[in-house]
């Protein structure tokens, strides 16, 4: 109780202290002036704070060609326009493509078996309900510039560079 | 044959008749209706043959178009969309679909896809119709529930009737002849190529779902 009541009476204290100390000091003419506006080289010209025209839409990447994967985990990429694609509790578009029983007839890679795989490590037989949201993981791609840029390497380089040798 | 003889001999329908008068003088309505028979099947005595054609023809002119006129206005989007059941649902999942908003703006209203533009299967699509104005009546998809149960039932009727006509009000407007694939993309083209070009499939049984939300497929053969 009494050391409730201290740690309540110390923080009153610091907050009068805190005021005192903002009152004592003169207000600065920049900040009483309206600010230097931020910006930042993703949103282009605009300030921040202020929102300006929407971009133009970009077109999609519809080649339906394999994408090379980064690193042998990733997701592959959705080669192809997936706009308009129902995928929800009730449909699951990609898979009247994608499903084991599909390919045949649409010529689209089977789903990964490991799809199938509950999260016990039992396979399933059709798809687990965790895997069924395609769009979670497999993303389409727009043809445009990245706006910011990066550095990135595939381990197949970092092996080359610390080995001397090609690998495999 | 003695028999049928007397029963059918003009004296005996005579009697017939003049009985079946007196019954029917017991139902004065019954008598009007009578009355109104003998004047249709009695020759006219004040109307000139030539008059009889001339009015009939234009009645006839002015029959013919009002039904039609009648039948053109069941035949909109506006009229369609006056019930909350198309306009809350499938009209409003429309709307996003490349059918109502698109680059060109071109478009398809309901009855471009819902009703067949020939005239007899128009009529017979209308016969139909008379079904879902039972419906509407009985409020049988009067809330977004009702409707959703519904919805597989009544989604399979339309992939069934475009299945079995080909496809039509789809190629009303997507003709083969038309379809350059060249500049579609490889997937579409190659599908097409295998598939619609060779008559092994109809527009319908690849782009289902096209135009409104699909229910639950997992009956439905070739989905998930």
């Amino acid at each position: 109780m009494t050391s409730r009541a201290k740690l309540g009476l110390g923080g009153c204290a610091a907050a009068l202290a805190l005021l005192i100390v903002a009152l004592a000091i003169p207000q600065s003419p920049s900040l009483s002036e309206s600010p230097e506006p931020l910006h930042s080289n993703l949103r282009g010209p605009v300030p921040l704070n202020e929102e300006g025209p929407a971009h133009r839409m970009t077109p999609e990447v519809n080649t339906a060609d394999r994408e090379i994967r980064n690193y042998p985990e990733q997701p592959p990429l959705v080669p192809h326009r997936v706009d308009g694609y129902q995928l929800d509790r009730n449909v699951n578009k990609c898979l009247s493509c994608h499903a084991r029983s599909r390919t045949g007839e649409s010529q689209a890679p089977m789903l990964s078996i490991t799809h199938f795989m509950d999260r016990d490590g039992q396979f399933l037989a059709t798809v687990s309900p965790r895997r069924y949201f395609c769009t979670q993981c497999h993303v389409p791609q727009h043809a445009v510039k990245a706006p910011v840029g990066n550095t990135f390497v595939d381990v197949d380089t970092v092996l080359r560079n610390a080995t001397g040798k090609a690998p495999e | 044959m003695m028999n049928s003889g007397t029963r059918f001999s003009p004296a005996a329908i005579k009697g017939r008749i003049a009985r079946a008068r007196v019954r029917l003088a017991a139902f004065p309505w019954r008598e009007r209706a009578l009355e109104y028979w003998n004047v249709l099947t009695t020759p006219s005595t004040a109307y000139s043959l030539g008059f009889l054609i001339i009015a009939g023809f234009l009645a006839g002119i002015l029959f013919w178009g009002g039904f039609n006129t009648a039948l053109e206005a069941t035949n909109t989007e506006k009229f369609c969309t006056s019930c909350h059941e198309m306009r809350d649902n499938v009209f409003a999942e429309l709307k996003s679909t490349i059918h109502y908003s698109n680059r060109s703006g071109v478009r398809a209203t309901c009855p471009d896809c819902h009703v067949p533009h020939n005239w007899t299967d128009k009529i017979a699509r209308k016969m139909q119709a008379s079904k879902e104005v039972w419906g509407k009546i009985f409020g049988t998809i009067d809330t977004r529930e009702k409707f959703l149960d519904k919805r597989l039932e009544l989604a399979a009727h339309e992939w069934l009737r475009l299945k079995s006509n080909d496809s039509l009000e789809c190629r009303n407007c997507h003709s083969a002849q038309s379809m350059d694939v060249a500049r579609q993309s490889p997937r579409a083209a190659s599908a097409h190529e295998r598939y619609l070009f060779t008559g092994q499939k109809t527009c319908i049984d690849c782009h289902k779902g096209i135009a409104h939300k699909l229910p639950d497929m997992a009956s439905v053969p070739g989905w998930q």
